[in-house]
């Protein structure tokens, strides 16, 4: 026993003062992100209706999910793979393009220019829905159908965030528009600090074009700043998908045009009430989550890591 | 070919981060403007709508551009009075108070956690910074409802600290801090230990002021994150008055569109710059230190 205590405050002094630094921060980490992630792993297996204490049904719910589920298999997973393929490599790569653009113009106006890119991130989602609606509005009073109207390109005005056909461009658009992030700014902060010698013995060897720059320099030279910006791209495309409810202003959005998944979530949990099965859900996006990171890993993975 | 002659002899007017014009660089404006100015098309919206007065908020065709500047939209919308007799102004203060404290808390706590990671040797050091960097690609709209049982298992449904708690869990915060840390010098702290300085001076005295380009990145994001977020409100608080502006936000685009969707348009363009506004001022006065910690947030896989 003695030793025991011993050993205990050898282990305190030694380490005590780490752990006291990382308390408040892992006591909030295990709370909100931990222990829901495992609860939500738990619920997956149960049904449960928020009455009753949840009954233990083993994988059901996955079987529902992937059988029975004819919303999800026809609106929910297609439109979330349409969404997440164009919004997420489809943004990241404009990220990165623009990103290269402007770290080739002088500081100044690569600072106002990032400004302006940047911005539309800044905008909260409820900001977003109040101008996108607005510019997008249904009757003739819309930006949009005003516009086309003038111009003779429509006879009627359009219902753009209620047509099943309109809507999921939009989402894509206004996704986009908003999705140069902190992930953006890092790729930007990469390519700035690239050593210019680099460059200069690339010349020298005969390299001559900017696409050979960019691929044999630029991106093998910033590989931790691509992975964290493929990250943040991966999770915010994910975390993005509310647009749909937020733009037509219901769940389910018309005709389950902008359904993602996570609206199905919100749709099962919130309005039905079947929160074992909107767990299992959750567990499904998770794991794509997952899925997508370890396949960014593999490509910007640097050499010494392998 | 000009270009590459002008690096070799160090006049860097072309390539990367160049010190001034260069004709090679017109290209790349011609690409970005209408880029950029389809990006700000939608800012200058609600500049513009935010200003505008009734008349041309009615206007048919609606013009873009505001013709006679008005602050009645910020007028009517704090004099407003919500559904449920809270006044606008308390949402404010609300938001104000929540997204300062969070801002506090979130640069103290992230900071210690980071310091212990970067600084400090412990056995699960490795093992707890691979943790941290698994949850960089949390998503918590996934786990909304689990997170939902939870918090009212532990009774903070209609406290005002759920605002703030959950914000403070912020794997990004630590990760940026932790890479940061990792620059300063060990020999540094090492003399300090050597003049008998205890943890919390070293973190105090020598951490703290030599990461300050990280932790104004920490306060931005913390700021984006509390500001603009209406989902708490809406999920975990009940009582009116303790609900923030971001959620009155969504509120008035729904409620009063009922009754006269014109004005109602105008008052939520007005809140719209009140919530759009803060973010933009503070990080023009913070981009470069954003900047210099961005150069420190690679990922190795």
């Amino acid at each position: 026993m003695k030793a025991m205590g011993n050993s205990f405050r050898a282990w305190l002094y030694r380490e005590g003062n780490a752990y006291a630094f990382l308390a408040p921060y892992a006591i909030l980490f295990i709370v909100f992100i931990v222990v829901p992630v495992i609860a939500a792993v738990l619920l997956s297996f149960t049904y449960f209706d928020t009455i009753q204490f949840p009954k233990f049904i083993g994988l059901r719910n996955y079987i529902t999910l992937l059988t029975q589920d004819d919303i999800f298999m026809k609106y929910v997973l297609p439109n979330t793979v349409e969404f997440a393929v164009i919004v997420g490599p489809g943004g990241y790569m404009l990220a990165f393009l623009l990103a290269w653009m402007l770290a080739q113009l002088p500081r100044l106006p690569r600072t106002i220019l990032a400004l302006i890119l940047y911005s539309p991130s800044m905008t909260s989602s409820v900001t977003m829905a109040v101008v996108w609606q607005t510019l997008f509005s249904g009757d003739q009073n819309g930006y949009l159908n005003s516009y086309l109207l003038s111009m003779g390109l429509i006879q009627e005005p359009i219902q753009w965030l209620q047509s099943p056909q309109y809507l999921m461009p939009i989402m894509i658009v206004v996704t986009l528009w908003s999705s140069m992030g902190v992930g953006f700014l890092a790729m930007l902060a990469g390519i700035l600090d690239i050593n210019p010698e680099l460059y200069e013995a690339a010349a020298i060897d005969g390299m001559s074009s900017r696409w050979q720059e960019i691929f044999y320099i630029t991106i093998p030279s910033m590989k931790p700043q691509m992975l964290f910006g493929a990250v943040m791209a991966i999770v915010g495309t994910f975390q993005a998908g509310a647009i749909g409810v937020a733009l037509s202003g219901s769940n389910p959005t018309p005709q389950y045009a902008g359904q993602l998944i996570v609206n199905h979530i919100e749709d099962y949990g919130f309005l039905r009430y079947e929160m074992g099965y909107a767990a299992a859900i959750s567990v499904v996006l998770l794991l794509m989550v997952l899925f997508f990171t370890r396949l960014a890993n593999r490509l910007f993975r640097t050499e010494e890591e392998r | 070919m000009r270009r590459r002659r002008f690096r070799l002899y160090g006049l860097r007017s072309g390539g990367i981060n160049p010190s001034g014009f260069h004709p090679s660089q017109i290209p790349f404006y011609l690409i970005l403007a209408p880029l950029v100015a389809f990006m700000l098309l939608p800012i200058i919206f609600i500049f513009s709508t935010a200003f505008k007065p009734l008349e041309e908020l009615f206007a048919y065709p609606p013009r873009f551009f505001v013709v006679n500047p008005t602050l009645k939209n910020f007028r009517d919308l704090l004099s407003l009075m919500s559904t449920s007799d809270v006044p606008v102004t308390r949402y404010l203060f609300n938001s104000i108070v929540v997204t300062l404290a969070s801002m506090v808390a979130s640069l103290f706590i992230s900071s210690a956690a980071a310091y212990a990671l970067s600084k400090k040797r412990f056995r699960l050091k490795q093992t707890l910074f691979v943790v941290n960097t698994i949850a960089l690609m949390f998503v918590p709209i996934a786990v909304t409802i689990p997170r939902f049982l939870i918090i009212a298992k532990v009774g903070l449904i209609d406290s005002f600290l759920i605002h703030i708690l959950p914000g403070l869990a912020m794997p990004v915060g630590v990760f940026l801090l932790k890479q940061f840390m990792d620059t300063v010098p060990n020999e540094m702290i090492e003399a300090a230990q050597m003049d008998g300085a205890s943890d919390l001076q070293i973190y105090w005295r020598i951490i703290l002021p030599m990461v300050r380009p990280a932790l104004a990145t920490i306060a931005i994001l913390t700021f984006q994150a509390t500001w603009n977020n209406a989902d708490t409100s809406a999920l975990y608080i009940n009582i009116e008055s303790l609900k923030t502006f971001a959620f009155y936000l969504s509120t008035l685009s729904a409620t009063t569109a009922g009754a006269n969707p014109v004005a109602g348009q105008g008052m939520a363009a007005a809140a719209a710059l009140i919530m759009f506004l803060p973010n933009l001022l503070i990080f023009i006065f913070l981009q470069s230190q954003v900047m210099s910690t961005m150069s420190h947030s690679g990922l190795h896989g």
